[in-house]
């Protein structure tokens, strides 16, 4: 049922949908922004941290008193026992704050800890030597895929398919400034979670000696910006409760952000996942049975079973087993979509070398199967958008064929994800001089939240974007839900426009004697409160403001809310293709372009929203081709715990990329989340693509040396 | 260590003291001994007059936007410490701290530094420009208001360093093509992935330099 509360439809918005210039650009594009590494606080002390050099170790002892005399030292804290078990290299042990960062990492080395060196595994693609570390974890059957594999009907693929470990690598690595007085506490937060992280700070220090009076409400959590986290930036993290101590001690405030090599060692891992898989299909291409076998790690809890078969979940007769391997690495946290992009990879991957064995298109592939997945029509508008714009019929050929020493091919994936909105409170304040305030407990992590939440005042109030003020990333604002999941640009969004139509009834009300009609049949446009139907009866929204005397409009709008309106949705759906050349004399793969074709619902900023799919896409250049975490079975190390040799792609490893919202068809869903869903199949699309161009599988990352290993194995080098 | 007079110029980058320089001497010369002789151990025994400085704080004089700052750093602490942490200058980004992302990147006597590998004291009597100098919300560098304009930061922790990456690049290379600007920002890294704005705000920042409209 319509509701006022409703978005506006397509002819009547002015700024939804529009490409509009980020908020939060300013300030970035002239340094002016301050992230918690930037903040120095007076008096602040800077804190450093001694990470475990081995990957699996037991303390025998540990003795701090150097490090507490060194110059400039001001507090020591002890972040592991003596016979604590590190389970990982880079596990933390302790904690100097001194007056300088110099100071700091003197007082570090003079820490003197005593191991015992204990057995590690850091390498799980070889199942065959992973030992006692793999336990069997998982295991399903659908339908009888025995007899499905076994029917004559039936053509059987069988492949290998891997996908490593990649870490987040955030460019703000993860840390906090925390400054005390008394009881009462801030902290400037690097994180995805300004809700949250204050609560979480005082259940670990309840207990502890000094911080009794410690309660979530003395805490203060600020995050204005914030330097990237993927999700890996929820938690207050060992190394923020550490620097709460460390102040507490010391008195002063401390700012404490992980070292590099600790920000690649321990705060950020995706999972890696391996499988052989088998996939049955009759000729015409109907797929009818599944079989797989897989493994992954997330470090020292093992890796779960990714959801596969991905989107095309129906298919009538599976068989799945999982092993999860405990590996000595930096545990695994939430990366963009956790599971997807692995499971639209591996998926995705056996159904393209099935079309091959088939001898079809996997473009007819997919589409011919679309009736086992929950969106069929979704990725039919997609796969045939995808298709012309990558021009998929001219670039396709059979896979491995073509002359010469560079190859070229094309390759498709599909993606989805949920991202139903998080709980979100808005408070919206409109002043008798006209200005707006709109406050919100959520943080803006540079994907344009802020922009979202003007724009849908802004709209509402028909005012234009700079006459809403945007006030967030600040803990003691109406609450807002953690920022992963792509949970929040649904919450925020409602909250925002639930708050915004009932301060401007308010304000209506207000107005309605003053221009002669009852306050439903008053309008908000242009700057304007006018008589819905007669713009002549009109007054200027200060005008308008000005009726309110010396009392404030202060309204809350909350998400989620019955009976006002249908605001948002969960589960998109997207479609990538990617063209890739591969050079089989050095085994550089080069990606040309991708196409991505993604749905999101109601698009609120487009310019915004395309840059979440453009960022998505890059990052799955990254990790498709570069990023490698290089373990030493022998040491147990990371060898490349450094930005040199954990790559990310640069400026001129970018392919053109086409991007493709779908707007206007599922508008009426309201707004769903944006952030997970285009990192889902690029990735996958990358990988195909280069099975395309040499007919040959490649485990990603697809390093020259594994695509020529790959080339030599399949025989065609 | 050792130190020129303050207020001279330096002598040329390959013969300082960055970490980088540093330890292409302890590669080529197969052994930290080796090159320590060569580059710093030799000179005060040489009686060139060098002096000897550190290990504690030493006065260090930096022109930094036009402005001296005189500081009590000791010789270690690097161009980027200096100023992020005792000056309150933030805008330059401490990230792989090993000259290889750029979020450092200043502008040293014309040129693009990786500021987290120059060591402050070798940058005295230099002419140090960061993004405070040349670029406000107010008042915003041409280079600055092309990438607000094509979304070209999103968490915005790389964004200054490329800011002032292009912009040095720029005022050397006034009409570059795509392929130029590869080259010209290949130094720096994105871990959002907003390379695709950052090409065409460089390209339509450097229209904008020459007076040209945009497109």
């Amino acid at each position: 049922m319509p509701s006022k509360y409703d978005y506006p439809p397509a002819d009547k918005r002015s700024l939804i949908g529009k490409r509009i210039t980020r908020l939060d650009g300013p300030v970035k594009a002239t340094g002016q922004a301050k992230y918690s590494y930037d903040m120095n606080r007076p008096g602040m002390l800077i804190a450093k941290m001694l990470s475990s050099p081995y990957a699996h170790a037991k303390i025998k002892s540990i003795d701090t008193s150097e490090a507490e005399r060194s110059p400039g030292v001001k507090a020591v804290v002890l972040m592991s026992k003596v016979d604590g078990e590190l389970l990982w290299e880079g596990s933390e042990i302790a904690a100097v704050a001194a007056e300088t960062e110099e100071q700091a990492t003197d007082g570090v080395r003079k820490i003197k800890v005593e191991y015992d060196v204990l057995p590690h595994l850091v390498k799980e693609e070889d199942l065959s030597k992973v030992g006692a570390n793999g336990k069997p974890s998982a295991e399903q059957t659908a339908g009888n895929p025995t007899q499905a594999f076994a029917a004559s009907d039936v053509v059987v693929s069988e492949g290998y398919y891997g996908i490593d470990t990649i870490t987040h690598c955030c460019l703000e690595s993860h840390g906090n400034v925390v400054e005390w007085e008394g009881d009462n506490c801030t902290v400037y937060a690097s994180t995805q979670a300004v809700g949250r992280v204050g609560g979480d700070l005082a259940k670990a220090l309840a207990g502890e000696a000094g911080f009794s009076g410690v309660q979530p409400a003395n805490i203060r959590v600020l995050t204005q910006h914030m330097g990237g986290g993927f999700g890996s930036k929820f938690s207050i993290d060992t190394w923020g409760i550490a620097a709460a101590k460390l102040s507490k001690k010391a008195g002063k405030p401390v700012k404490l952000m992980l070292d590099r090599d600790q920000e690649l060692l321990m705060a950020g891992m995706r999972p890696s996942d391996y499988a052989k898989i088998k996939i049955a299909a009759k000729q015409d291409g109907t797929i009818v049975a599944w079989d797989s076998e897989s493994w992954s790690t997330g470090g020292a809890t093992g890796g779960t079973l990714p959801p596969i078969p991905y989107v095309f979940t129906e298919i009538p007769n599976r068989r799945l087993r999982h092993v999860a391997v405990m590996t000595n690495t930096g545990p695994a946290r939430a990366w963009r979509a956790p599971n997807h992009p692995q499971a639209s990879f591996l998926t995705c991957g056996a159904m393209t070398d099935t079309a091959a064995k088939l001898n079809m298109d996997p473009l007819q592939f997919f589409l011919k199967n679309l009736n086992l997945t929950a969106r069929g029509d979704v990725y039919k508008l997609e796969l045939e958008k995808g298709a012309e714009l990558m021009d998929w019929k001219s670039k396709y050929h059979p896979a491995g064929q073509g002359s010469g020493t560079i190859k070229t091919g094309v390759g498709l994936a599909v993606g989805t994800w949920g991202g139903r909105p998080h709980d979100s409170e808005c408070r919206i304040t409109i002043h008798p001089d006209g200005t707006v305030l709109l406050e919100m407990g959520t943080q803006d992590l540079g994907v344009g939240t802020r922009t979202v939440l003007a724009i849908v005042a802004a709209e509402t109030f028909g005012l234009p974007l700079n006459a809403i003020e945007v006030r967030i990333g600040d803990s003691k604002y109406p609450p807002s839900g953690a920022s992963g999941g792509s949970t929040t640009v649904g919450g925020v969004s409602a909250s925002t426009r639930r708050a915004s139509i009932k301060a401007l009834d308010k304000l209506f009300e207000a107005v309605a004697p003053t221009l002669s009609v009852t306050a439903d049949k008053l309008t908000a446009v242009d700057g304007r409160v006018q008589v819905a139907g007669d713009a002549t009866k009109n007054m200027t929204w200060k005008a308008a403001c000005a009726k309110l005397g010396t009392s404030n409009i202060s309204e809350v709008g909350k998400q989620p809310a019955r009976d006002e309106g249908n605001l948002n949705d969960s589960g998109v759906g997207g479609a990538h293709m990617a063209e890739v050349e591969v050079d089989t004399e050095t085994g550089i793969v080069t990606v040309k372009k991708v196409v991505a074709v993604q749905d999101c619902g109601l698009v609120i900023s487009l310019k915004t929203a395309e840059s979440q799919v453009y960022g998505a896409v890059i990052q799955a250049v990254c990790n498709s081709l570069y990023e490698e975490r290089i373990f030493d079975q022998q040491t147990g190390r990371m060898l490349n715990a450094d930005m040199e040799f954990y790559k990310l792609s640069g400026i001129g490893d970018i392919p053109d990329i086409v991007v493709h919202m779908v707007q206007g068809t599922y508008d009426s869903r309201g707004v769903i989340g944006l952030g997970e869903p285009p990192a889902v199949p690029p990735t996958a699309a990358i990988a195909n693509a280069v099975h395309n161009a040499i007919g040959v599988r490649v485990s990603v990352p697809m390093t020259p040396a594994r695509v020529l290993a790959a080339l030599a194995k399949g025989g065609r080098a | 260590m050792e130190s020129d007079n303050q207020g001279k110029p330096s002598q040329p980058a390959k013969k300082g003291f960055s970490r980088r320089s540093f330890l292409q001497g302890v590669g080529i010369g197969g052994g930290a001994a080796v090159g320590l002789s060569n580059e710093l151990l030799a000179a005060p025994q040489s009686g060139s007059g060098a002096r000897v400085v550190g290990p504690g704080p030493v006065r260090v004089a930096l022109k930094i936007n036009g402005r001296v700052h005189n500081l009590e750093i000791e010789p270690r602490v690097t161009l980027l410490d200096a100023l992020r942490n005792r000056l309150d200058l933030t805008g330059a980004k401490k990230v792989c701290d090993r000259a290889t992302c750029g979020a450092c990147t200043m502008i040293v006597n014309g040129r693009a530094v990786y500021s987290c590998t120059t060591l402050a004291i070798e940058a005295q009597g230099k002419d140090i420009q960061t993004i405070e100098g040349f670029t406000t919300p107010a008042k915003m560098h041409a280079v600055s208001a092309a990438f607000v304009e094509n979304d070209a930061q999103q968490c915005g922790f790389c964004t200054p360093g490329f800011v002032v990456a292009a912009k040095a690049f720029l005022d050397r290379h006034a009409n570059p093509t795509m392929a130029d600007v590869n080259r010209g920002l290949g130094g720096n890294l994105c871990r959002c992935g907003t390379y695709i704005g950052v090409r065409q705000a460089v390209l339509d920042a450097a229209r904008e330099m020459r007076g040209g409209r945009r497109a």
